[in-house]
């Protein structure tokens, strides 16, 4: 498993998890949980995804998630795991 | 499985409160490069240092590419030049073929800051390092990235008084030598007692002799999520205080950990340390002293600034050992005057003294660090102050230095402009009676009783 967690926080509009599991799919990028929440008006949402078959590279995905997030207008992130899991995890 | 306040949280604190890593730190060491002849011996440090490091900043982006958190800066240490060119280098001018060699280094790999340009007096000097530390002046005014640090001083040999003298000497022809920049050499140079081998901070990083061939360290940073977080403990006693804190920098150094493990495998370079230090920079929300006044100060300075920092410091240090089983380097909250601007607040409307700022480094890392004073100070009293400042460090085992900016020219109530992360700083008055009978005495302050353990 090689996890990445994609975030998207912006305004809410249709198709903002379309778009990015389309490309997902195409890349071979498996998606593992979802969950998303509205918070005063603004949409946020949690993907976490491993891309241990993805056809293309991390730093590819990064990228692609920063350029669907600024077509759209909200902010999409994608990071490694590892981040989260060795500040929140003893 | 991670939930969506974790992830948040995180990110939050990267996009809002400014934790990034401060610095990853490539040791090298230089031993291996000594030679009797000067040409040959620049070439291979020239060579050594870019072949080791010339991926230390693409892999640094990378690295905060993948994770998204800043690592805002890379930096090359190297063994003390003292001990490397000792062999080849009869003069003071020698020596500074060597500081342009290791400014050249830096720039071809692209990093901000290399240091190394460093003595180890603190009980004798060579005649090499004493011309090393003649050449001070004119390495830091010829260069622009090489760092300078001297250890004059330490618990086991006490105070080497003759190199104190030396360098009260040196700090100020360095500023007169960079007089039209506001003496900004100065910044680049740190006098030490018990300095640490393993520091990536700049300016007092150098790769001590007991180092591996080359290695990773990591400083972290995150001065503006421990203000974040203590603004949801207000009003609350110190045991919640203290658990906040505690709790805060763990994360903190976590992602340090993380970020150094991976520049390590990336790299192929051994990790080394990680430095728990809390460094402030000039940005608003990113300030050692905005932690105290969050704490219950109406200003550094104030009185209870020094129980406050010594709990903060404690603090943090807690947290961050159980977070890295390699801690090391100087560890502990940084208070530079010219970097953090809660601290040039507090001087600006005399809160803050330098009197006050001795007694703070007492309890804390590191020691009087880019405090302009008058241009005027004489050096005697410039020695007077790395002598008290390396007396606290001698008598409490720890790290204490010495990073003071006479501003040529100017005097109390101007300021000095560094520039980036140096910042600015409001110019402090001195104590103005003479020492000097004091530090010009020569000879050697001994080590103290509890210094005795075998």
């Amino acid at each position: 498993m090689n996890k990445v967690i994609i975030t998207v926080v912006g305004i809410d509009t249709v198709g903002i998890i379309a778009k990015i599991c389309t490309y997902l799919a195409e890349k071979h990028v498996n998606i593992l949980d979802i969950s998303q929440t509205i918070v005063q008006e603004y949409f946020n949402m949690m993907m976490i995804a491993d891309i241990d078959k993805a056809t293309v590279s991390f730093g590819e995905i990064a990228e692609e998630m920063n350029r669907i997030g600024e077509e759209i207008g909200v902010t999409i992130k994608c990071q490694r795991e590892e981040i989260f899991t060795r500040m929140h995890r003893i | 499985m991670l939930n969506m306040f974790e992830v948040i949280e995180t990110n939050h604190m990267i996009e809002h409160e400014n934790l990034d890593v401060r610095t990853i730190t490539m040791g090298i060491s230089l031993l291996d490069c000594c030679d009797s002849d000067l040409d040959r011996l620049n070439e291979k440090i020239y060579r050594k240092i870019t072949t080791y490091a010339k991926n230390l900043v693409a892999v640094g982006e990378e690295i905060s590419r993948d994770f998204r958190v800043p690592i805002v800066n890379k930096r090359i240490s190297v063994t003390p030049i003292a001990l490397v060119g000792g062999c080849a280098c009869k003069t003071p001018e020698d020596f500074v073929t060597i500081a342009k060699t290791l400014d050249r280094a830096a720039k071809e790999v692209g990093v901000n800051f290399i240091g190394g340009y460093t003595a180890l007096v603190s009980k004798g000097m060579t005649p090499a390092e004493e011309n090393l530390i003649l050449s001070i002046p004119q390495a830091l005014a010829s260069t622009e990235r090489v760092c300078s640090s001297v250890n004059v001083g330490s618990t086991k040999t006490g105070l080497n008084m003759d190199a104190v003298s030396l360098m009260g000497r040196m700090v100020h022809e360095t500023a007169a030598a960079t007089k039209d920049q506001d003496s900004i050499g100065c910044a680049k140079l740190v006098v030490f007692c018990n300095a640490p081998d393993d520091n990536p901070f700049m300016a007092g990083a150098f790769h001590g002799v007991t180092e591996a061939d080359a290695v990773i360290h990591v400083g972290v940073s995150g001065p503006g999520v421990v203000k974040v977080a203590l603004e949801a403990a207000r009003g609350e006693n110190f045991e919640v205080l203290c658990e906040t804190i505690k709790k805060t920098a763990f994360k903190i150094t976590r992602v340090g950990q993380l970020v150094a493990q991976e520049a390590s495998k990336r790299l192929g370079v051994p990790f080394g340390i990680i430095d728990l230090s809390l460094a402030p920079t000039p940005a608003v929300g990113d300030s050692v002293a905005e932690i105290l006044e969050e704490i219950g100060l109406e200003k550094v300075g104030a009185p209870g600034t020094t129980a406050a920092l010594a709990m903060l410091n404690d603090q943090v240090k807690k947290g961050g050992i159980m977070a890295s089983s390699y801690v090391g380097g100087l560890s502990g909250a940084f208070i530079p005057v010219s970097e953090d601007q809660g601290m040039i607040d507090a001087v600006s409307c005399g809160a803050l003294t330098i009197e006050k700022l001795e007694a703070m480094t007492c309890v804390c890392s590191v020691g009087l660090d880019m405090i302009a004073i008058p241009g005027d100070t004489p050096s005697t009293s410039i020695a007077g102050i790395i002598a008290d400042e390396a007396a606290i460090g001698m008598i409490n085992q720890k790290t204490t230095a010495v990073r003071v900016i006479p501003v040529i020219g100017k005097s109390v109530g101007e300021s000095a402009e560094f520039g980036g992360l140096l910042g600015y700083a409001p110019i402090i008055p001195v104590n103005t009676c003479s020492c000097e009978k004091f530090v010009t005495r020569g000879g050697r302050i001994p080590a103290p009783v509890h210094s005795f353990k075998n």
